[in-house]
């Protein structure tokens, strides 16, 4: 029997009787990473990072049964030895190494290998099967560097404050919002928060990840502030009744689905960043090949493509049906973050 | 190109009209004359004849990259657009000194033609390692053509009338017409001698909105003239120095294809220019725009299609009559002075009179309005009795007010990616009838959703895939739309024997399953009268 298989409710290891992300309720899961498309309610107990924790307990109920590991750090059970190690995509996130009677393999998760300076960053662990992801598995997906992508942020903040206007920068309230926040440069001007995104960086905060403090928007701040201000938002903040109180302003969207021009304009956002945390196709590469795994499975994204590449690179490369965001992600992008009670559904 | 590949960025950056047209009055300000014309060309989709085809483009990329053809392909469905994908997809620049200017890189590419591949090759390689990524997708759109960034001509116009200081309607009718941006001057383009200077050059067409509301909030009924609205080509027939030029509303110079109106040249007064619709049009009566369709796609005009498919202009406005621009004048007094020209021409096979449809109050024309389609018309013009023909679409004085569409209710069975806006979402898709127990293809169709429905169809769309074909999919036939379309023709290239035009979503029929979609009878009764070839 392989290590890991696959079946309706998530990735499963038989030996150890656990589940890695399931989408369905199991007894035992080990949760790569906060967002809601890989954790979610309702399993008998939860393995995580301890950094994952505070938003687990915030979106899943202070009274799940949770265990937290720091990375590198090993839980045996029923031989299989199973530990966590940095995925780089959000501050918590991890890989899964599994490992049994010498055989090892490896769940990516979510992840990135270039360093945003908020996530412990990716390290690549050998394995000798590797389940990776592929949002980004196409040559057209190619970030530029953080500092460059920052640099327009500012820019953009800057031509806007010139006009007299707010500017809105929408990403993530989980790891995206982390990120931007931590490298504005200090002269940007008066910066708020969206409350969803205060409720984060606060719990982090609390847990010891070491994030900037930030003022959040609330009724009392007088209107004339926001103007000139950068106020960072979640998806779903876009064209709501919140945003009328800071007048004038500029929308902008951070995400890796920015860098095409169709999914820019679609998005009716005045600017888009080119800004990822996920892996970019050089990304992808070079993580596949730091494992020296001969097996890989590609699940969520451009799986059958990216898969079709590994093949032709000589590797035995498959695709695995998930129900993480893959191509849906886009969608999601523009909207809230994806809600697990809807995304199981099949629309209409 | 700097100047130039900023200003697609920045036109780029914004959904606000203002903004747009600021950023291209700051280019006109900086560019130089030369760069200014070719803007306004490429702008005003006149692009000279391209020199390397798409298929060198996608070669050349995959090779220059290391990466296979397919998965050049494949990245192409997703991006939605050649001219990115290539940018996108080609290493990052080696050395970014480029300073060439746009008016030096169309020179280049003009030198381009007639060369051989691997000189080509060479040179459009070369282009792309010294461009960065913007500025490779400005160039790649400068090969590939369709500049359809959000700026109309109208933006345009806006921005040139800023920037020389003229009146809008001035400037519009300044770019109409045959210059070529290869010869011409800016100063001459914009500030050259009146219309004389250009033979052919035509008015801009003056362009009707849709009636909105009921037209009893248009006032009293006899201010008002109502035409069918024809389903032919939009077209100028001008006659100046005893030369006939036939323009499309696409602004396309047509004369070639129907030879026969020639013929008029004989007759017509010196210094005419008349709009009208060309109308594929036989025994007194005209015939459906596909007959039309068929004639414009032949190579050489035979006598067989002479005989098939002969056109006439019919006549809606005069603009020039004895070398005077009329477009001033009240519609009436235009269509007075027409009505007596097109009879003093007499040749009833090549030019008529568009009737006036008369009506005594509004509701009568309602019921003249759904006769349409049995005249073979779209529906109605109404246009008021004292207006003046204006510079492009205007809301007020025309209106247009078109008969409902025909429609059926259809399941969707394929689907792919679109394009632009639309890239990697599942945008266009495939639309069966039932045919006893099949479903039978008749119709394609990519609008008439709302951004939110698609997202919907489009996240159904993945995860009820049944079959990939390339860049289409298969998918469960499930979901039921009211699809729209304006005519509906025999047509033996069709599976289901049948072309339908302009076909659209109406309605997402949530509320209907597959088996309740209509039969292909539904659509063949809508055939009615229509004689299958």
């Amino acid at each position: 029997m392989s290590l890991l298989t696959f079946t309706d409710r998530g990735i499963y290891c038989p030996q150890a009787d656990v589940y890695i992300d399931p989408w369905k309720r199991v007894e035992k899961a080990v949760i790569t990473h906060a967002h809601s498309d890989h954790a979610r309610w309702g399993m008998g107990a939860y393995l995580s990072h301890y950094y994952s924790a505070p938003i687990l307990r915030q979106r899943l109920g202070q009274d799940i049964r949770l265990q937290t590991v720091g990375y590198g750090e090993t839980r045996t059970v029923n031989g299989v030895h199973i530990s966590l190690h940095p995925a780089g995509h959000i501050p918590g996130s991890a890989q899964v190494r599994l490992e049994y009677q010498g055989e090892i393999w490896v769940v990516s998760g979510d992840y990135k290998v270039v360093a945003d300076g908020i996530s412990t960053p990716f390290e690549p662990v050998r394995c000798h099967t590797f389940i990776t992801e592929s949002t980004f598995g196409l040559p057209v997906y190619r970030w530029q560097p953080q500092e460059e992508v920052i640099g327009e942020i500012h820019d953009w903040w800057q031509a806007n404050a010139e006009a007299g206007k707010a500017s809105l920068l929408i990403g993530y309230a989980l790891g995206k919002a982390q990120r931007l926040l931590q490298y504005l440069r200090d002269d940007i001007g008066p910066v708020y928060v969206h409350g969803a995104i205060a409720l984060v960086q606060d719990a982090l905060r609390s847990h010891g990840v070491p994030l900037r403090a930030v003022t959040q928007v609330t009724p009392d701040i007088p209107k004339e502030a926001y103007r000139k201000s950068l106020i960072v938002a979640p998806p779903n903040a876009i064209g709501s009744a919140w945003t009328r109180k800071f007048g004038a302003q500029s929308l902008g969207m951070a995400s890796g689905w920015m860098s095409i021009r169709g999914a820019r304009r679609r998005r009716a956002a005045d600017r888009g960043f080119v800004l990822s945390d996920h892996a970019d196709w050089d990304e992808l590469n070079q993580a596949v090949e730091a494992t020296g795994a001969s097996q890989v499975f590609v699940t969520h994204g451009y799986s059958d493509l990216f898969a079709r590449w590994l093949r032709e690179k000589g590797l035995d490369a498959g695709v695995v049906e998930t129900q993480f965001e893959g191509e849906l992600s886009e969608i999601n992008e523009s909207g809230a973050e994806p809600d697990p009670e809807v995304k199981t559904e099949t629309a209409p | 190109m700097k100047h130039f590949a900023h200003l697609i960025e920045s036109l780029d950056q914004t959904t606000k009209t203002n903004a747009k047209v600021d950023h291209l009055v700051d280019f006109f300000a900086a560019a130089d004359d030369p760069d200014k014309v070719w803007a306004i060309a490429l702008f005003s989709g006149k692009r000279p004849k391209r020199t390397v085809s798409s298929t060198l483009l996608r070669q050349w990329a995959a090779e220059a990259s290391g990466f296979p053809a397919w998965l050049f392909e494949e990245s192409y469905h997703v991006v939605g657009d050649l001219a990115e994908t290539v940018a996108l997809f080609l290493p990052p620049p080696t050395d970014s000194t480029e300073t060439r200017t746009l008016s030096e890189w169309m020179d280049l590419l003009q030198s381009l033609a007639g060369v051989e591949e691997a000189d080509k090759e060479q040179a459009i390689l070369a282009a792309w390692r010294s461009l960065s990524t913007q500025e490779r997708f400005v160039f790649n759109k400068l090969i590939t053509g369709g500049f359809r960034i959000g700026v109309s001509q109208k933006l345009m116009v806006k921005a040139l009338a800023r920037h020389t200081g003229q009146p809008e309607n001035v400037v519009s009718h300044r770019l109409m017409g045959n210059w070529k941006p290869q010869t011409i001057q800016f100063h001459d383009l914009l500030f050259g001698q009146d219309a004389g200077d250009d033979l052919s050059r035509p008015y801009p067409f003056f362009l009707a909105y849709p009636l909105e509301n009921t037209p009893d909030t248009l006032g009293n009924p006899a201010d008002w003239q109502a035409e069918w609205k024809w389903d032919g080509i939009r077209s100028q027939l001008i006659f100046r120095e005893n030369t006939l030029f036939l323009w499309s509303r696409g602004e396309e110079l047509i004369t070639p294809k129907f030879p026969e109106l020639e013929t008029l040249a004989a007759s017509l007064p010196a210094r005419t220019v008349i709009d009208g619709e060309l109308l594929p049009f036989k025994n007194g009566s005209p015939l459906s725009f596909q007959v039309l369709q068929t004639r414009i796609g032949r190579k050489n005009v035979t006598k067989k299609i002479l005989a098939d498919c002969p056109v006439v202009i019919m006549a809606y406005d005069l603009l020039e009559w004895q070398g005077k621009d009329l477009r001033e004048l009240p519609l009436q007094e235009r269509r007075a002075i027409l009505a007596e020209l097109v009879l003093t021409v007499g040749q009833s096979d090549l030019l008529r009179l568009s009737p006036e449809v008369t009506f005594n109050d509004w509701d009568q024309l309602a019921d003249l309005r759904s006769q349409a389609r049995d005249h073979l018309a779209e529906g109605l013009m109404l246009k008021r009795r004292s207006s003046a023909y204006q510079v492009g679409r205007k809301k007020g004085d025309w209106w247009k007010w078109k008969v409902d569409p025909l429609s059926v209710d259809a399941v969707m069975i394929y689907a792919q990616r679109g394009h632009g806006r639309r890239a990697n979402l599942f945008s266009d898709y495939t639309f069966a009838v039932w045919d006893e127990d099949q479903l039978v293809p008749f119709a394609k169709a990519y609008s008439g959703l709302t951004d939110a429905e698609m997202q919907q169809v489009d996240a159904w769309i993945k995860r009820n895939t049944v079959d990939k074909f390339g860049p289409v999919r298969r998918v469960i036939p499930e979901l039921v739309f009211e699809i729209g379309f304006e005519g509906i023709a025999y047509s033996p290239r069709h599976k289901s024997g049948i072309a339908v035009r302009f076909p659209r979503m109406l309605r997402w029929r949530t509320d209907k399953k597959a088996k309740d979609a209509d039969h292909i009878q539904a659509l063949r009764e809508l055939l009615g009268s229509e004689i299958p070839p």
